[in-house]
């Protein structure tokens, strides 16, 4: 994962608890405190539409994100957000009047506590299809 | 060519139909040869062919018919006469005496008449059907208000051109009509309502007109670039007897047309340009009708070992084959030959909806100078009104010409520009194709790993847990209603032409669950397997086809992508909200207020069942998915519709 040079204490604390909780579940204290976060993300996730374009898990649609995804995404937070900010593409900008600093960060968490998603060659319905 | 049928003449003069093994009458005989039916009349005394003499006897007692001949029996003559397998049709007044003809006189027969619950089903229907089997299928419509239900499954038909004969019932004697509800339902022009979308239309005011217009609108009908026809037909015509004008009624001989084709030598500069270029792409939305349209194109993809972007309204190119690539292969084209395309422009454009009242941004996804070729029948058939003839588009060589009529002149004509120099070049362009595709192909598997257990289901999940179950019938794709993310083309082998149908046209919601019914029936014909994506917004516009499926025992798997919301609605409403600084209100559901279907939740699969359907669900758990389709598929094979309800990702 890249880092951005500049970045707040508040999300060096929310990524460095993500990927605590992703490589070592057994930091009790870190955990707490990313679930707490990751569980705001969700709902507010949810309430601002994000879902809508991105999918509930951040997997992206060929129609609505042009495949990309932002579950686990390796875009730095400050870059995450700069993004979500002022976007004027096919993606609206989420301004801080209709989204919250907060509320971004707590997205961030969420997004970044998705589950690592299986291997493909590990799911036989993705292998039992077309070849070439 | 089979044997003739065999009439055997018993000696108490009673005639004996060895092939439907009942004693009919010099009525039914007439019935034969009205459907061209070859058969032979033989005396069971000594076996002599007496076929002559007993065609005479026919003719002798039509021409001493205590009453003339009523029209509308003579309207179903002539129906009989092209082959139309079925009627879907909402039944109604005005068309009560062909109505009657077509059951009792025509004895309900080539055409079936099927019972539907909405005008837009009905053309839907025929909309599916032909697409599935390449037969144009017939409807009836009540003049004004089921000619109004059914305007937009006529622009869908219009707009992916598919032929549906359209018959809609009008009193127009002023003078003699039933006052108060017929009167309502009259119009001096009931076919101007969809005179901007209907390739023609008439108003035939005897029966030898109506016999010279209804194979004339089939003809035109059927003739590429194919499309609907309209013809409004007299109350009056409907009962009369037939008017004597001193000739006897005949009814003209249908002859196919050729399709158009591209100009030879427009097709010869076109082969010159593709041989020579470095980088061609070929570009298909409808250029297939057939699967010989399919074969083509991959000979002259293979020729010349180009990418070929598979638009997808129809089924075009087979997307096993290493030469099928995504839409992004033309930004590095030099020349682009685009067939049957729907939106030319914006296939080499772009246009980014990024303002707040609609405006955006153009941008152009070619190089400068890359040459563009078209082959469209549609240039054949542009009209004013409505705009599916879509933004300009300049292109270097146009040709109005049917593409898969073109295709065979095409190919020849390529291999005649393609020099010895070029041949090395050309297998070498191939070579890196084949690498693309491959490696395309493993980041389409791990992006719809993704999200693999989520609930709500994913759509990838949703698509190949449907295709686990059904891999190993004959299946047809019929329809994916919503937007399910394209899964089954990227993973679901398709190489038949009726593998994939292609969607409405018109982008009239409302299309998915009628014409996947209509496709059924088709299907249900040749021994395929349905099966359908249902999306929940399209099946509630006219869900009263789930019941005429289950009335006419079509069997048809539905799997529902059931996102509760209109969710391109969804996502517009967001985007201008944010685009205005605005908080969406999305009141107590979870999109914008306006665009849910939630608040309640829809039991879709108690909707299905009501109508006697087989149906499950809803489906939340991943888990439960493939054992309930599993279900579905062993009622379908039974012969009978199956609805599984599943709750899923947005998209």
């Amino acid at each position: 994962m890249r880092f951005s040079s500049s970045r707040s204490s508040r999300s060096m604390k929310l990524r460095l608890a993500a990927l605590t909780v992703a490589a070592a579940a057994s930091f009790a204290a870190a955990n707490i405190a990313v679930a707490a976060d990751a569980d705001k993300g969700k709902i507010a996730f949810t309430k601002n539409g994000c879902w809508q374009c991105h999918g509930f898990e951040g997997q992206g649609s060929e129609a609505t994100s042009n495949g990309r995804v932002i579950a686990r995404t390796q875009l730095p937070l400050d870059a995450f957000k700069a993004f979500v900010r002022t976007t004027n593409g096919a993606m609206p900008p989420f301004r801080p009047a209709v989204l919250s600093d907060d509320d971004l960060d707590n997205i961030y968490a969420y997004l970044q506590s998705r589950p690592r998603p299986k291997a493909a060659s590990d799911i036989p319905l993705l292998n039992n299809t077309r070849t070439q | 060519m089979s044997d003739p049928r065999v009439i055997k003449k018993y000696p108490n003069r009673r005639l004996y139909d060895t092939v439907e093994s009942r004693y009919i009458t010099l009525a039914d005989v007439r019935r034969l040869v009205v459907e061209k039916i070859d058969f032979v009349v033989v005396d069971k005394k000594n076996n002599a062919d007496i076929t002559r003499s007993i065609l005479l006897q026919v003719i002798a007692e039509q021409e001493h018919l205590p009453e003339p001949m009523l029209t509308q029996d003579f309207m179903v003559d002539v129906i009989k006469t092209l082959d139309i397998k079925y009627l879907p049709a909402n039944p109604a007044s005005s068309y009560r005496g062909i109505h009657e003809s077509l059951i009792n006189y025509g004895k309900n027969t080539m055409p079936e008449f099927l019972t539907c619950m909405h005008e837009e089903s009905s053309v839907a229907m025929c909309h599916g059907y032909f697409k599935a089997t390449g037969k144009p299928l017939m409807t009836l419509v009540h003049g004004v208000v089921g000619l109004q239900h059914a305007t937009m499954s006529v622009y869908n038909a219009w707009c992916d051109r598919v032929p549906v004969i359209i018959l809609g019932g009008n009193d127009m004697d002023a003078a003699h009509r039933a006052p108060g509800v017929p009167t309502f339902h009259s119009a001096q022009d009931i076919n101007a309502i969809v005179r901007d979308y209907t390739k023609w239309d008439d108003t035939p005011v005897s029966a030898q007109h109506f016999a010279e217009s209804f194979v004339r609108m089939y003809k035109i009908a059927t003739t590429p670039p194919y499309g609907p026809v309209m013809m409004s037909l007299d109350g009056g015509l409907q009962t009369d007897p037939v008017r004597d004008f001193g000739q006897p009624l005949y009814i003209p001989k249908f002859f196919a047309a050729a399709p158009p084709q591209g100009d030879l030598a427009a097709v010869k500069e076109a082969a010159k340009l593709l041989a020579n270029a470095e980088r061609p792409v070929i570009v298909v939305d409808r250029a297939a009708r057939t699967q010989n349209g399919v074969d083509l194109l991959v000979q002259l993809a293979e020729l010349l070992q180009a990418p070929v972007v598979d638009q997808g309204n129809r089924m075009n190119f087979p997307n096993t084959h290493y030469l099928n690539r995504p839409a992004n292969v033309i930004s590095q084209a030099d020349v682009i030959i685009g067939m049957e395309l729907s939106d030319y422009w914006g296939t080499v454009n772009g246009f980014l909806d990024n303002g707040n009242n609609g405006f955006g941004q153009n941008t152009s996804k070619i190089k400068p100078g890359t040459k563009l070729i078209s082959i469209s029948s549609v240039d054949l058939l542009t009209k004013s009104n409505y705009q599916d003839f879509q933004q300009f588009q300049s292109v270097d060589i146009s040709m109005p010409g049917d593409a898969e009529a073109t295709l065979p002149s095409l190919i020849e004509a390529v291999k005649s520009a393609v020099g010895n120099d070029r041949k090395d070049a050309i297998a070498k362009r191939g070579d890196g194709i084949r690498q693309a595709h491959a490696k395309g192909l493993v980041a389409t598997k791990e992006a719809a790993a993704i999200a693999w257990d989520a609930q709500p289901i994913s759509t990838a999940r949703l698509l190949m847990e449907t295709y686990a179950q059904i891999k190993d019938e004959n299946w047809s794709l019929v329809s994916t209603a919503g937007n399910t993310s394209n899964w089954a083309n990227r993973l679901w082998p398709m190489e038949k032409y009726y593998q994939w149908l292609g969607a409405s046209g018109g982008y009239g919601v409302g299309y998915g669950a009628p014409a996947s019914v209509g496709a059924a029936l088709g299907n249900r014909d040749l021994g395929r397997f349905s099966v359908s994506i249902q999306s929940d917004g399209d099946l509630m516009y006219a869900p009263g086809v789930l019941w005429t499926a289950a009335r006419h025992k079509i069997p048809l798997l539905a799997v529902m992508h059931n996102n509760r919301g209109y969710h391109q609605e969804v996502m517009h409403i967001q985007r201008m909200s944010n685009f205005r600084n605005r908080v969406a209100n999305i009141g107590n559901d979870l999109a914008p207020i306006g665009t849910s279907i939630m608040n309640p939740d829809i039991q879709y699969h108690e909707l299905a069942k009501s109508m006697g359907w087989w149906a499950k669900g809803p489906i939340t758990d991943p888990a439960d998915l493939g054992p309930a389709i599993k279900e579905a598929v062993a009622v379908v094979k039974t012969g009978q519709p199956a609805l599984v309800n599943v709750v899923t990702q947005p998209r």
